[in-house]
């Protein structure tokens, strides 16, 4: 296996209080990892580096390509420093004007929301089309008209859409709006729409939050099915622990912003920190 | 009518109590009337007002409540939809015939008449994209129908270019102006956005009101009349031209001009009407309406905001500029009094109230408030408060415009 994501000493500070300091992980390609920590340990502004929406004021964050590696925190762009090499303030200029968050996207990393972020007026079928827009024919002048291309293009995203509804269940839910959907299908619906953009690495905030048991072993099912079937690497945030022991293949644990564990789940149950960071130590 | 005996007691006292009201309201206004330095009181005139009130507010009250309760549904839900392709192509070929013909039988007045009317679904339909699709509140959407109509007018004076050349070319500079407004307010969102269009707007006009070297300041500046072909609709070509009449044999009329006008703007009304129907289903459209939702979302799906953003404002302001071509081709001259914040709040208007994102919404609204002041012209010392009154009425049963937008509906592929 090979490695997808590498952190490498990546930190972020808001003012005095250090959110992430120094975090180092890899993601492993075609695994499924947690990030677990308690609440305000860092995990999701970890995750809003990864996925590009804050920038990491120090490190690197590489997606292994093709090619050479991709630093995402490259494609933010950059404080405009006088005195740096005069092609990399180009480049943080072009980033600066051009760049941002859906850089991060269009790389291959989707993600989904702690809290859920549908297009809550639009229908079901169309979050999923919204996702789909970077394979779909664009030029507005094939849309007016109505072109061959453009409708073959159409009714491919179409059939991508109708088969993720089939995949979550949500087929005869189709035409409604997606703000009338129960709380479950909402984070479903999410996933799917997260999935539509044909990424390389999911990053799933808190899935099982607000769900029932039931839901939550339709959600274990469905991630893993995501990484089987569709060979997405899995990034996972989660306080249900049952959840994640029975998912993950590797396991990162954020206290206070920093790395206090890796491992298996076996391991990481096991580590001292782990338990002092969840339950308190006797020592302190 | 079964009515139950406390209701309509409640609604007797009501009534009382509305009347009470007015009389309070209209008696100085209506009651008092000025003689030189000393007044004369008039009573009967406020004493009619309250007995109309009192009546109006019992006969509401005897209607049925659920007629008078807002409507709960906020979306229509999506379906089918009822027409095949050809038959909406041969209603919309019949419909725009029925008008077209309008040109033959209508006078002058009413073809002008007409001319706003057409002006105004423009205007609106473009800032229903802007507002409507994307959910950006512009305030200042009536300088772009500025650039469009000065685009003309100085484009004529300075470079010699004709009616035919400014349709697109002011159409691209209102967009390009649209780009302009758009930069700087990438970040914005809700009352900052609003109050930085409606400076942008008052900017385009107050530069048009004191550039007078260049735009004629307040004296305004003439637009040509539209030719066909270099055929002049004048009772007398101006140098060497050929009148439009003389080429086909008619007899000259002072209304041909008009009449040439509204078939060319009916016929741009309608193209608009199909591109922005169309707009709504493809992905620009989609992706206009998701950045309207969620911009964060639309983010982290991979679509770029700022090029969305940017093209939202650059079609509307297009729409807009188009527009004003045709407003000054029509009126033959230009000045900045045309351009007010209070077209700006016009147009608005139309939007909101026709429904926002819903396009026969914004056609009805925009017929209604040209239309409605032409039709009530004896009445025009109401204009204002029949037009207030409207809305108030239009906000309480719905809430979210006469024409609700409509989703489209989607089935899954065959085979």
């Amino acid at each position: 296996m090979s490695t997808l994501l590498d952190l490498n000493s990546v930190s972020l500070q808001f003012g005095g209080i250090i959110a992430l300091n120094r975090v180092s992980l890899s993601v492993e390609e075609g695994s499924i990892t947690a990030i677990i920590g308690p609440n305000g340990a860092g995990k999701t502004t970890l995750f809003n580096c990864i996925t590009g929406f804050y920038r990491a004021q120090d490190g690197q964050i590489l997606l292994s390509t093709k090619h050479k590696p991709l630093d995402l925190v490259q494609l933010l762009g950059g404080k405009f420093r006088l005195f740096d090499a005069p092609w990399s303030n180009i480049k943080k200029v072009f980033y600066g004007f051009f760049g941002g968050t859906h850089l991060v996207a269009r790389a291959g990393i989707a993600r989904t929301f702690q809290n859920i972020r549908l297009f809550s007026e639009m229908t079901v079928v169309e979050n999923l089309l919204v996702a789909q827009h970077r394979h779909l024919n664009r030029n507005v002048l094939a849309g007016f008209l109505n072109l061959p291309g453009y409708r073959k293009a159409e009714a491919k995203a179409l059939e991508c859409a109708f088969f993720w509804l089939d995949i979550i269940g949500l087929s005869d839910l189709a035409n409604q709006p997606a703000a009338a959907l129960s709380y479950g299908n909402q984070r479903r619906l999410e996933i799917a729409r997260a999935m539509c953009t044909e990424p390389r690495l999911i990053c799933l905030d808190e899935p099982a939050a607000g769900l029932n048991p039931n839901e939550t072993d339709q959600l274990s099912l469905l991630v893993k099915r995501l990484r089987d079937e569709f060979k997405v690497t899995v990034l996972v945030i989660e306080h249900d622990m049952s959840l994640v022991m029975s998912i993950s293949d590797h396991i990162v644990v954020l206290n206070y912003g920093e790395v206090i564990a890796k491992g298996s789940p076996k391991e990481v149950q096991a580590n001292p920190k782990v338990l002092a960071a969840y339950l308190g130590s006797d020592e302190d | 009518m079964n009515m139950s005996r406390p209701r309509l007691s409640k609604t007797l006292v009501l009534s009382a109590f509305a009347a009470v009201v007015a009389l309070i309201l209209t008696g100085p206004l209506s009651g008092l009337v000025l003689e030189g330095y000393d007044f004369k009181t008039r009573f009967s005139a406020p004493l009619q007002i309250a007995a109309f009130v009192l009546i109006v507010r019992f006969i509401a009250g005897l209607l049925p409540e659920s007629w008078l309760a807002p409507r709960q549904k906020n979306e229509a839900a999506p379906r089918a939809t009822r027409f095949k392709t050809w038959q909406l192509v041969l209603g919309g070929l019949l419909v725009y015939i029925a008008l077209a013909s309008l040109v033959l039988i209508a006078s002058k007045y009413w073809l002008s008449v007409g001319i706003l009317a057409l002006i105004y679904i423009l205007l609106g339909l473009g800032l229903n994209i802007v507002v409507g699709f994307a959910g950006l509140l512009d305030l200042g959407f009536v300088g772009f129908y500025a650039v469009g109509a000065y685009g003309y007018a100085l484009g004529h004076q300075y470079l010699g270019l004709g009616f035919w050349a400014a349709i697109p070319l002011a159409a691209m500079l209102a967009g390009l102006f649209g780009m302009i407004l758009g930069f700087p307010v990438l970040r914005m969102h809700g009352d900052y956005l609003a109050i930085v269009t409606l400076g942008f707007g008052e900017i385009i006009r107050l530069v048009l009101n004191n550039w007078i070297a260049f735009t004629g300041g307040p004296n305004g500046i003439d637009a040509p009349a539209p030719t066909f072909f270099g055929w002049e609709f004048k009772a007398n070509a101006t140098q060497g031209g050929v009148p439009f009449h003389e080429v086909w044999g008619l007899d000259y009329s002072s209304g041909m001009l008009d009449g040439f006008i509204f078939l060319v703007l009916l016929t741009v009304v309608a193209l608009v009407i199909y591109a922005v129907t169309r707009l709504r289903g493809m992905p620009i459209g989609r992706a206009w309406e998701a950045l309207r939702e969620d911009e964060i979302a639309c983010r982290s799906l991979g679509l770029n905001h700022v090029f969305t953003k940017l093209s939202a404002f650059a079609m509307g302001a297009s729409i807009g500029g188009l527009a004003g071509v045709f407003f000054a081709a029509s009126q033959g001259f230009v000045s900045p009094v045309s351009f007010s914040f209070f077209e700006s709040a016009l147009v608005l208007a139309i939007v909101v109230l026709g429904g926002l994102g819903s396009v026969t919404g914004v056609i009805l609204a925009a017929l209604f408030l040209t239309l409605m002041p032409e039709a009530l012209r004896e009445f025009s010392d109401y204009r204002i408060l029949i037009f207030g009154f409207a809305m108030v009425l239009i906000m309480i049963w719905r809430p979210r415009g006469m024409i609700q937008q409509r989703r489209p509906f989607f089935t899954r592929a065959k085979g």
